[in-house]
């Protein structure tokens, strides 16, 4: 094998490694005509690095070398770097060969801009095509679209590719023109719109025909980097929020900024990545969308940001006491969704049992239910009355967010995919 | 206290279930012929008896639903010590019961097996994430397991289905028994001695594919190389991927 090959994955697996997705999820496809790989239908991570993140598939760039000057970005122009370029050939053998083994899921590729949007991202289609057609490959493949990406090249990519992203990465243009200024939103959201129309034209053909091809059947997802400009939760969710009402958007990711390019003046100089930031705003994503919850009621004008201290739903609950407490025998499901301490198992083992009688709240224990929390917000007949109304939300505030400081270290990043 | 011993197959259990009922007695422990017994016990052996077994299971089916005996299927292979009497204790609950008791988690038993089930479910996930094949010199792809509960069995259609195309084989070093899989079809295997090292899990060298140490190279540089040392969270790494684990993957 090539020497080479060492350096090249060693730089450009490096120059990839920032980008937080990566979800193997939503697409199902079987093994056809004993080819290689069938697609899970949900995310398998094979192996979790040091910083406990999930490695499901080889995110890695085609080239780190880049004629842009990004400016939260490693493989901007301006840095000084090792770069490099793999083949077509190298990429499509190491995916076969590390997916033959179990190592991975698939192949999540991206790349920096070499003369322009359409020339990189041919190049990247054909690393696809090749691992379809020629290899017969069913695995995973994630393929993150260029900005500025022709209509011709989107349609191409989602023939072969189960997911496309377009990221974001400024939660709003005038961050993005300051700090990238040589993206701006339309040569994000024109391909992001063009992926939506491939996948929507697809659905229908399929409803037609049994046989229409493909078109990134797992949908899209982007990414937006947290605490890089001075834009508020209110702004980032409210984008994510709408971001997710269209449908072939599957997930947006938020990713704590990491101060790599510390010589550039417009970027603060954070010491630390905003791990915690990021958590609770991964915590008010799922509230979003498995919790039933509108943006509006998470964040907005008048409660612009997250709280550190504690978790968004908690946060809501102590904010809106007159909705508590709630009677766990007879409440529906999306307000026993509400309960702080209450998860989404735990819901439905609730709504499930209490047919065959009333629930204890030994019961509600056993069921996972976290009564140090739940016990303010919920009654069931048989709790003495020592709810958020006779202790306060306020002194609640502080009883509950001390007892989560000892905890502060599992505030780290858990990525949900 | 009155033991019954079976052979350690569900069908076994299954008719052991049978006896129960045809005998009008309540065992205090099922267990298999190879558990130690104190002395002085009574004895009940069962004979694994297929119609026997398919009583059981069609009463079951009038009371509960399918998914809930293939639920009690999976439990079963957490080889849990007793976990027979939680299961007969089920079995039982169900079978008097004038409505299925299958989502009453307000039962103890029911409880118990939907935890454990979870916890069969999770192990075999945790295979399917964490067997790593090495390419042997003539083009089979061979992996050692050790999962604390019996799941290779529930992995067999997911490996056939996935790496259709390559001779395969996964080996579970605990019950010494495997899955091979030959191109056309998967079936059972056992040896005397597996061909590896039972401490790591590697395949000797001579016995190795020519590129198989360069890739297993490539993938610990990976690994290395897309994690953000900022970032850094050991614990976070050890929650997800269990310790025991380690023993058998390449990069650990
Ligand atoms: S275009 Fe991409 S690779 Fe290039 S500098 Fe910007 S973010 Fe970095």
């Amino acid at each position: 094998m090539n020497p080479q090959i060492f350096e090249k994955l060693k730089i450009l697996a490096e120059a990839a490694k920032y980008d937080i997705s990566c979800s193997s999820s939503g697409a199902s496809r079987p093994n056809t005509e004993k080819g290689i790989g069938s697609a899970a239908g949900w995310g398998i991570c094979h192996s979790f690095t040091e910083d406990g993140r999930c490695v499901s598939l080889l995110k890695i760039m085609l080239t780190n070398h880049c004629i842009y000057d990004c400016g939260y970005c490693v493989n901007r122009r301006s840095n000084d770097i090792p770069r490099t370029t793999f083949s077509v050939s190298e990429l499509v053998e190491l995916t076969i060969e590390f997916y033959r083994r179990n190592y991975i899921e698939g192949l999540f590729l991206s790349s920096g801009v070499v003369r322009n949007a359409d020339y990189t991202m041919e190049r990247m289609v054909r690393v696809a095509k090749d691992l379809r057609t020629i290899h017969r490959y069913n695995g995973y493949i994630h393929l993150k679209s260029i900005p500025g990406v022709s209509r011709e090249l989107v349609a191409e990519a989602g023939l072969y590719a189960d997911r496309l992203s377009c990221n974001i990465e400024l939660p709003s243009e005038q961050s993005l023109r300051l700090i990238a200024p040589d993206k701006d939103y339309q040569s994000v959201f024109r391909p992001m719109h063009y992926i939506q129309q491939g996948f929507l034209e697809s659905k229908e053909e399929k409803k037609k025909f049994r046989h229409a091809s493909h078109f990134a059947p797992a949908g899209q997802s982007t990414q937006m980097i947290i605490g890089v400009s001075p834009d508020d939760d209110n702004r980032i969710l409210h984008l994510a929020y709408a971001m997710y009402q269209r449908p072939a958007m599957k997930r947006v990711y938020y990713s704590g900024y990491i101060h790599i390019n510390t010589y550039d003046s417009r970027l603060p100089a954070l010491s630390a990545p905003p791990l915690v930031r990021e958590n609770r705003l991964y915590q008010a994503d799922w509230l979003m969308r498995f919790y039933h919850f509108k943006v509006d009621e998470i964040v907005n004008e008048t409660h612009p940001n997250l709280e550190l201290e504690m978790d968004p739903k908690l946060s809501w609950a102590l904010r809106n006491p007159h909705c508590f407490p709630v009677d766990v025998n007879t409440a529906d499901y999306e307000m026993i969704l509400r309960i702080p301490g209450v998860g989404v198992k735990s819901a439905q083992l609730i709504i499930a049992s209490r047919k065959f009688g009333r629930l204890t709240s030994e019961n509600l224990r056993k069921m996972g239910v976290v009564m140090k929390r739940a016990k303010y917000f919920i009654t069931c007949h048989e709790l003495p009355a020592y709810t958020i109304h006779e202790v306060s939300p306020e002194r609640l505030r502080q009883l509950l967010t001390l007892s989560a400081k000892k905890k502060k270290d599992d505030k780290q990043l858990i990525i949900h995919f | 206290m009155l033991y019954y011993l079976y052979d350690g197959t569900f069908e076994g259990f299954l008719t052991a279930v049978f006896d129960v009922y045809y005998r009008k007695e309540i065992p205090g422990r099922i267990v298999t012929a190879e558990t130690a017994l104190p002395l002085f016990t009574d004895i009940h052996n069962v004979i694994t008896a297929k119609d026997k077994a398919e009583r059981v299971f069609q009463g079951l089916q009038k009371k509960i639903s399918q998914s809930a005996i293939h639920m009690l299927y999976i439990c079963y292979l957490s080889e849990i010590q007793d976990i027979e009497r939680i299961l007969l204790r089920y079995i039982q609950k169900a079978l008097t019961s004038p409505v299925s008791i299958e989502i009453n988690f307000a039962d103890d038993d029911v409880l118990t097996l939907s935890k454990i089930y979870k916890k069969v479910l999770n192990e075999r996930t945790h295979l399917v994430q964490f067997v790593r094949f090495q390419k042997t010199a003539d083009g089979m792809y061979f992996a050692l397991t050790d999962p604390v509960y019996n799941v290779l069995p529930l992995c067999a259609d997911f490996f056939q289905d996935r790496y259709a195309d390559q001779q395969w084989l996964i080996y579970d070093s605990r019950r010494n028994f495997g899955l091979y899989y030959d191109l056309t079809e998967t079936e059972i295997v056992r040896f005397e001695h597996p061909p590896v090292d039972l401490k790591t899990g590697s395949i000797v060298r001579e016995q190795q594919d020519d590129d198989e140490k360069a890739f297993q190279d490539l993938w610990k540089e990976y690994l290395q190389s897309i994690t953000i040392q900022s970032r850094k969270n050991l614990r976070l790494q050890r929650q997800f991927m269990p310790q025991r684990f380690w023993k058998y993957l390449i990069e650990k």
